[in-house]
Parts: C-alpha cells; sequence; structure tokens
C-alpha cells in the first residue's frame, strides 16, 4: 500500500464527505431547528439528479442547467413546504415519519413514470471532464476536485450565513425557542418556510454535482438518506459545524475502510477469512462509529447550542 | 330470504362455471419477473421480447389462443412466492415464465414444479436446479450463471491477460461470477474485490486498479452499478492502460447511461444484436421498431421463451393435459433460436455457443454490444452431470 494511493484515497473520502455535508446540512436544519423528521430529504437528492439530466437535455450547457436545477428544486422545496410540511410541525413524530416516507414512494414511482426505470447518467461539463496525472500511475478525475471546492465553498457560506447574518441569528434564536423569536414579533412560520427551501435546494445541489460521477436512478436517494442521517447523529443534531466534521469522518472513514479493512484483516487472519469478513466489516464501520458516539457521547461530537 | 341466496349462490356457481368453460380453449401463461425499482428495465424487456413473439403470432402460440398474465415480483422473494401461487392456483396456468433474478426463481421453484406446472425460466439460470436438484418440470432458454464468468475466463486467456483484477458485488452471484472465471482462467488474480450492492462510489476500487499493474479487470455489476463504474472507469482515465472485462455490466440495459464510456469493452455472451442469422436480424430490427429501444439478451431469451412453448403446444396440437408429452415435446426444442444452434441438455438447461462480444456505437447513435468472435461451441454447464434426469 503506497502513500499515494493513501493520499487519492483520502481525496476521495473527502469528496465523499463533502456530498454528504451538503445533503446532511438541510437535514440536520431541518431536524435541529424545526423538530420535523423528513425522510424525504433524500429524494431531493434524487429530484437534483433528475433536474439537471432534464436540464441538460433542454439547453445543452451543464452550467445553465446546474442554475436552472438550483432555482426548480428550490421552488421544489417551497412548494412542498406549503402544501404538505406545514401541516405536520404540530403533528406526532409518527406522522411526519408516515407522510414523508409517502412523499418517498410517490416521488420514487413518478421519476420511474416520466422519466422511465433504466439508469440515466450526464457527462461533466468540457472543462471539468479529463483527469490530472498525479503521479505515474495515478490520476485523478478534474470533477472531483471540483466537487470538493464546491462542498468547501457552501460550507464557507453557510458557516458565515449562521454565524453573522441576521437571518442566520433568527435561525439560532428559533432553534432554541421558536415561541420567544415568535413573541419578539419575527415571522417563525417564514423562517421555517425559507431554512425548509434552502435546506431541499441544498440537497438537491448534492443531487446535480452527485448526477455525473454517480447513475441517476429512481430511489437514488433512499441509500443515502440512511447515511446523512448517521452523520447527523454523529455531529450533532441541528449543527452545521457538525455536520460538517462528521460527513468528512463518515467519508473518510468509510472510503478508507473499503480499502483497507480486507488488508488489516489478512494479516491477522486466512486470507479466505479476510475476503468473507473484510467487506461486510468495511461497510459496518460508520454505523459502528455511530453506536459509539451515542453511547459516549449522546449528543454529537459539535452538539448544536439549546437543542434538546 | 334463505332460498334466495341458495339461488344467487347457484347461479353465481352457475355463472363462473360458464365462465371457465369459455376460456377452456385458451392456454394461460403466467409470467413473473421484475417490473418496479431499478432493475425494472430488465422485466421490461421481458415483457416486450415475449410480447412480440405472441403478436407476430396473432397472440396464439402452436395454434392456440393464449392468455398471457403478467407479475411483478417487485425483487421481493415473498411477493414472488405470493403471485406465482396465485397463479398457479387461482389462475391455473399451463405454463409459468419467470424470473429476471435468481433469488426470486428459488422462492417460485417449489409451488410451481410441485402443482406439475411448466416453469420457463427466460433469464434466472441459478446452479441450484442444474445438478442434483433438477427437475422434469423446469425448463432454462437463457444460460447457467456460471457459464458466462467461465467464458470471460478462456477470452482472458485468449486475449493474453496474464494478471487480472476482479471485482464483484458482495453476495451469491458475485462470488459465483469469481469462481466461474477463476475455473478457466489460467493467469494470476491480482486481487478479488467485494463491493456492497449497489455501490455508489467505486473510487476507492479504481484506485486499487491503477496501482495493481493487472493487465485487465473482471467484474459482474449488473444494473446501475455498472453504469456508474463504467462512467467512473472511464472518467478516471483507466481506460487507457486496463482493458475492461465484464458480464451482465455493459448490455443493452445499461449502455444508454454509459454511451461512449463502455465503447470498446468486452463482454461474454450467447448472443448480440447483430449475431448474424436472419431470425435474429428479423427480430431485432421488429423489436426497434416496436418499442424503440435496442433489445438485449433479456428480451431475446424471452422471445425464445416463447419461440420454445409454441414449438410444443404446436407438437401436442393443443392438449397439454399429457404432461410427459408435452415435456418431451418441450425438450426437443425444435424451434428456430434467435441464437442459431441450441438444445436442452439432461438437465433442461441449453446448450449453446458463447461468444466474445464488445460495445461499438451505432451509425444511427445508439449503443450495443457487438458479435466479435465465437469463443465456445455447445458449450454445455458444469453442473449437468449431478442431475438424474
Amino acid at each position: 500500500m503506497s502513500t499515494t494511493l493513501f493520499l487519492i484515497l483520502c481525496l476521495n473520502g473527502l469528496q465523499y464527505g463533502m456530498l454528504l455535508f451538503l445533503i446532511a446540512a438541510g437535514l440536520t436544519l431541518v431536524f435541529g431547528v424545526m423538530g420535523f423528521i423528513n425522510l424525504a430529504h433524500g429524494v431531493q437528492y434524487m429530484v437534483g439528479a433528475y433536474l439537471v439530466y432534464a436540464y441538460v437535455q433542454l439547453t445543452g450547457s451543464f452550467i445553465v442547467a446546474v442554475f436552472l436545477s438550483l432555482g426548480t428544486a428550490l421552488i421544489f422545496g417551497l412548494l412542498l413546504e406549503f402544501f404538505v410540511f406545514r401541516h405536520l410541525y404540530t403533528r406526532s413524530h409518527l406522522d411526519q415519519v408516515l407522510a414523508t416516507f409517502g412523499i418517498i414512494i410517490f416521488l420514487n414511482e413518478l421519476a420511474k413514470v416520466v422519466f422511465g426505470p433504466a439508469t440515466l447518467s450526464v457527462a461533466p461539463p468540457e472543462f471539468l471532464a479529463g483527469s490530472i496525472q498525479l503521479t505515474e500511475t495515478l490520476r485523478y478525475p478534474v470533477y472531483r476536485f471540483a466537487t470538493i471546492i464546491a462542498g468547501l465553498a457552501v460550507a464557507a457560506v453557510l458557516y458565515f450565513t449562521i454565524s453573522y447574518t441576521r437571518i442566520g441569528m433568527l435561525i439560532r434564536a428559533g432553534a432554541t425557542s421558536a415561541e420567544m423569536v415568535s413573541a419578539l414579533g419575527v415571522n417563525i412560520q417564514r423562517l421555517f418556510m425559507i431554512v425548509f427551501g434552502v435546506g431541499a435546494m441544498l440537497a438537491g445541489f448534492a443531487g446535480v454535482i452527485a448526477a455525473p460521477i454517480f447513475a441517476i436512478e429512481p430511489g437514488m436517494g433512499d441509500n443515502i438518506l440512511i447515511v446523512t442521517f448517521v452523520v447527523i447523529i454523529i455531529g450533532g443534531i441541528g449543527s452545521i459545524g457538525g455536520a460538517f466534521i462528521a460527513a468528512l469522518l463518515v467519508g473518510l472513514i468509510d472510503t478508507l475502510g473499503r480499502s483497507f479493512a480486507t488488508e488489516i484483516l489478512s494479516t491477522l487472519f486466512s486470507p479466505s477469512f479476510a475476503n468473507q469478513i473484510g467487506p461486510a466489516l468495511a461497510s459496518m464501520l460508520i454505523y459502528i462509529l455511530m453506536a459509539a458516539i451515542l453511547v459516549f457521547r449522546p449528543k454529537g461530537l459539535l452538539p448544536a447550542k439549546g437543542v434538546a | 330470504m334463505k332460498k334466495h341466496l341458495k339461488y344467487l349462490t347457484t347461479s353465481l356457481a352457475m355463472s363462473t362455471a360458464l365462465g371457465s368453460m369459455a376460456l377452456a380453449e385458451d392456454i394461460k401463461i403466467g409470467m413473473v419477473v421484475t417490473l418496479s425499482g431499478p432493475p425494472a428495465a430488465l422485466g421490461q424487456q421481458i415483457v416486450d421480447g415475449f410480447q412480440l413473439a405472441l403478436d407476430e403470432k396473432d397472440g396464439m402460440l402452436g395454434g392456440q389462443k393464449i392468455e398471457l398474465i403478467v407479475e411483478d415480483d417487485e425483487l421481493k422473494p415473498d411477493v414472488a412466492l405470493l403471485k406465482a401461487t396465485s397463479l398457479v392456483e387461482r389462475d391455473e396456468v399451463d405454463f409459468v415464465v419467470g424470473t429476471v433474478f435468481s433469488n426470486m426463481l428459488q422462492a417460485i421453484f417449489k409451488p410451481v414444479v410441485q402443482s406439475e406446472t411448466f416453469l420457463v425460466s427466460p433469464n434466472a439460470g441459478p446452479s441450484t436446479f442444474a445438478g442434483r436438484n433438477c427437475n422434469p418440470y423446469f425448463f432454462v432458454t437463457s444460460y447457467q450463471n456460471n457459464q458466462n464468468a467461465e467464458i470471460s475466463g478462456m477470452i482472458a486467456n485468449e486475449e493474453g491477460f496474464e494478471s487480472v483484477f476482479t471485482m464483484v458485488p458482495n453476495y451469491q452471484a458475485g462470488r459465483d461470477n469469481i469462481e466461474g472465471f477463476k475455473q478457466t482462467f489460467k493467469g494470476t488474480v491480482t486481487d478479488e474485490v467485494f463491493t456492497p450492492l449497489g455501490h455508489q462510489d467505486f473510487s476507492a476500487e479504481l484506485a486499487r486498479i491503477s496501482t495493481s499493474d493487472a493487465d485487465a479487470v473482471f467484474t459482474f455489476m449488473p444494473g446501475g452499478m455498472g453504469v456508474r463504474l463504467v462512467n467512473q472507469f472511464a472518467n478516471a482515465g483507466l481506460s487507457e492502460n486496463t482493458k475492461f472485462m465484464s458480464v451482465f455490466t455493459t448490455d443493452e440495459t445499461t449502455l444508454p447511461g454509459q454511451k461512449d464510456a463502455a465503447v470498446g469493452f468486452l463482454a461474454a455472451g450467447s448472443w448480440a444484436p447483430d449475431l448474424a442469422n436472419d431470425a435474429n436480424t428479423a427480430f431485432v430490427s421488429a423489436f426497434e421498431a416496436k418499442y424503440g429501444y435496442v433489445p438485449g439478451s433479456y428480451a431475446m431469451q424471452a422471445y425464445d421463451a416463447a419461440s420454445l412453448i409454441d414449438s410444443a403446444v404446436a407438437k401436442t396440437g393443443g392438449d397439454l393435459s399429457d404432461k410427459d408429452a408435452v415435456r418431451a415435446a418441450l425438450k426437443e426444442a425444435d424451434f428456430t433460436s434467435l441464437r442459431g444452434d441450441f438444445s436442452f441438455n439432461n438437465n433442461h438447461y441449453p446448450v449453446q455457443d458463447f461468444h466474445m462480444l464488445n460495445v461499438i456505437k451505432r451509425e444511427d447513435g445508439n449503443y450495443q454490444t457487438s458479435f466479435v468472435r465465437t469463443i465456445a461451441e455447445d458449450y454445455p454447464d458444469s453442473f449437468h452431470q449431478d442431475c438424474k434426469m
């Protein structure tokens, strides 16, 4: 196992972590600030991917398609909030789970009806295609570098917004005590709507940048939703900073684990045993981490202040 | 009131009796395939291929009117079992055609063959029913699962690959394919990598491939996994130095998502859309005209399944009550297969030619697999000697 391979794997882990962060950021805000369980968040990721596919077909330009998709994802999130989620804020968590689960099923089937069941793909834009020669034997796709940078940029903007702007202050205050903020004359309903819309847009953005790397198919958001919940539990519910650290941690552990678990095990056990156990253990690592966090730091790595 | 009820039930009973009498002439075929979730494209190919054969014969097989009942197994064994049982018990079908996936077949196998209904598999060909547990009521028109991987090993030998990196999803079919490949491949296998089923990001595995110095990669990544792997493989720039060999990874169901990334990749199979015989040429052009997409091996195998039933019904003159006669007629496989030579082994799995295929871009902009050369002629599966039939 060479150092270059290790570095490549770290880059991959970083890139996967960025993707997870984009989805987790919205989920953790909606979950932490509004106390609302939104299982349909993963479906927003799928919607983003299908949107960019449709807009690339229409306009022929990836960049134009990205902006159109972001706008549409935002509007879509706001519409969902207006027609469905708004009526569920005061209901029990079970009702929220049922309703948002219904939305998952509905949108997955809708994607199948509109785009067909086959797997689709989008080519990355010309200037981001190709790969960089890192060492003699190793190349790294430019597009993946771009996703890392995009993820970092979004993280920076979010951090600035939450920490230093008025709306960020209101979001933090709303998380601590929604009634108090409301009593001070702030339209909490609208605040929630904004948080929800932006969260949906970020998940959509994750879907957009994932589309050229991963395939687009109905139900693509379901698996990533589970990992995203792991991320926000590890990071601390409602905490953007926690989501960022946890997303990177999960991305790195998952990527490195998959490559090294079998090798490490084969130094201890017979190769055939390691081959059987290694892949299974690698897929379990992030859940083991989550279990450990729940035992030793139940509020997550960087818990948000004031969130119960 | 009681009397009225009695009349009602009698008349109801009579009307149902009449209803089934009117239909007694029709032959019923029940189909159990996967039509939901990401693998739905495979099931759709099977439905379309079978339907095309029916339409070409005016809805008749062997001169008898056919009633086709299509059921979706949702890729859940319990659902498959329920659907198959109701086809056999409620609809009393004469044939069951299914399934796409081997684990679905395992679920429906017992109730169907125990009811002495003929089960024709248009795709799944697990080793389980090829050897000791072969069954007189079970026929396969596709292949035995291990065969394509065994042929891939032979292709690697013929192409002169000395070292091969293997990667499959971590489940039974994945492990079977690696075993099949190693059985015939004479060089060294540098790595055996097992990924989770439905794997998203192959970047870690691709990094390992690029540092492994292997001549080629052998993989089995059906459906969306194949689309992701091939696109990421090409994006990482690995196509230049490493050959890509696969089974069920670059086929007509995944190529619309892989496009140029897959061109030139090698595959093993018993058929390609441009396999040169008259029946096949007619089939491919009729299929594309009717459904607007390129047929894959799934559609071909379903079409052959319909042709097989057609020949058997014709031979028995439409009388399906004598099971031994129907079985003998099926066993003869007296139909024109789109693959050319086709016959059944003692275990009712096909004996057929296998070829090396590669992916090409056609002039009309569509992508398909293309015949390169024949690797093995009349190739039987490795389990038939254990079958006492």
